[in-house]
């Protein structure tokens, strides 16, 4: 659910990222929080245990300029992807208005690839989202790691929408922002057709 | 999508805002703000150049968030109020109308009874606006972002 302000003149969305623990969810929120102009963006924040796994959240919160007037900002957050956080999960997808699905490409994470999807499925038609038209984006990632399954393979198991996908290195920032992109261009798309 | 947008008039944003203001003077607290449940900033009042109130919003809704998980584990609907008690400044959270949050700051000035009260009667001029937002939200946009263009989202990226 956007908010808009036309007082302010202002659009807020919140973008998701999800996917498998270790996946690179935090990685690529460090990454555009790194390389985005100090104006653009606000703090980061991390609710992380001890050994930097996401507890409850990441929260990123950019502003892009202007579109028609209107400012507008994008809340992202990440969700928690070891698998006995669910109900984390299901607190942050509330209100989204995008998912980027972040898959991490080694052949052995498949498993938890396809498990974290059906995850997100269920938790969106619990928050009462249809599952297959939300603005969706897959990245592929960890691309540089040497037992990676291919891309063709990841779109065969993970993109049956067919929604855009990327290739990325979430450390080196590699497809970071091609993703980012492209979830924003989703929303703005949806929230132009309001057909709701 | 679950919900239609949220969307916010001028009227209605001035409404928010003289309430705030007023339960701000009322309670005598530092800063009050409100926010919706997703964790975006509605309006606010008071010393805001003091805090990081982006930061505030999203963290106010991961709080409401988790105590309400809690609280529909033990078979309760919701812990609608919060209170945090600090050295210095206590921050008091309240839901309105199962959508918003209002979060008020104060510090010995002030006294959590007192917040308290004034809060409730602060929530019952909100829940009025909130029906007058959800009435404007039916009304048709004319300069509306129903217009946007592809070109337009595309300049974002320039
Ligand atoms: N080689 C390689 N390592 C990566 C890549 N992206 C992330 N990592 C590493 O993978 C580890 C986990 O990354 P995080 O971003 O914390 O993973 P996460 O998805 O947030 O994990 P949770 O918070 O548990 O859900 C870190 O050590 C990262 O440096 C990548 O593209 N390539
Ligand atoms: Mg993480």
């Amino acid at each position: 659910m956007s908010f808009i302000n036309y007082s302010s003149r202002e659009i807020n969305c919140k973008i998701v990222y999800y996917g498998p623990g270790l996946c690179g969810k935090t990685t690529n929120l460090q990454y555009i929080y790194k390389r985005m102009n100090p104006e653009s963006r606000g703090k980061m924040i991390s609710l992380a245990t001890e050994t930097e796994r996401t507890l409850f959240f990441d929260f990123l919160p950019l502003s892009l300029g202007e579109i028609r007037g209107f400012k507008t900002r994008f809340h992202l957050y990440t969700v928690p992807g070891q698998v006995f956080y669910d109900a984390s999960r299901r607190l942050i997808l509330r209100g989204v208005d995008g998912v980027v699905f972040c898959a991490d490409s080694q052949l052995t994470r498949m498993d938890s690839n396809v498990e974290s999807l059906e995850n997100l499925r269920i938790n969106l038609r619990e928050q009462g989202y249809d599952a297959d038209r939300i603005p969706l984006v897959l990245q592929y990632n960890k691309r540089d790691l040497p037992q990676a399954a291919t891309v063709s393979e990841l779109h065969a198991l993970l993109n049956s929408r067919n929604v855009p996908e990327f290739e990325a290195v979430a450390t080196t920032g590699v497809g970071v922002f091609e993703t980012l992109k492209a979830v924003i261009k989703l929303i703005l798309i949806d929230l132009k057709k309001g057909g709701r | 999508m679950a919900q239609g947008n949220f969307i916010l008039h001028e009227k209605e944003y001035r409404d928010f805002q003289g309430v705030l203001k007023k339960l701000l003077s009322d309670s005598y607290g530092k800063v009050v703000f409100l926010v919706d449940k997703n964790g975006t900033l509605l309006a606010a009042a008071g010393e805001t150049e003091e805090f990081d109130t982006t930061s505030l919003a999203s963290l106010a809704a991961g709080n409401i968030a988790a105590t309400g998980g809690l609280a529909s584990l033990i078979g309760e609907k919701e812990f609608s109020i919060l209170f945090h008690e600090g050295e210095r400044d206590n921050m008091h959270l309240s839901v309105v109308a199962n959508r918003l949050i209002l979060v008020v700051i104060f510090d010995r000035r002030s006294s959590v009874g007192l917040v308290r009260l004034r809060v409730r009667r602060a929530s019952v001029e909100l829940e009025r606006i909130l029906r007058a937002v959800d009435a404007g939200s039916k009304r048709e946009e004319e300069d509306g972002i129903e217009e946007l263009t592809e070109a337009d989202i595309e300049s974002l990226f320039k």
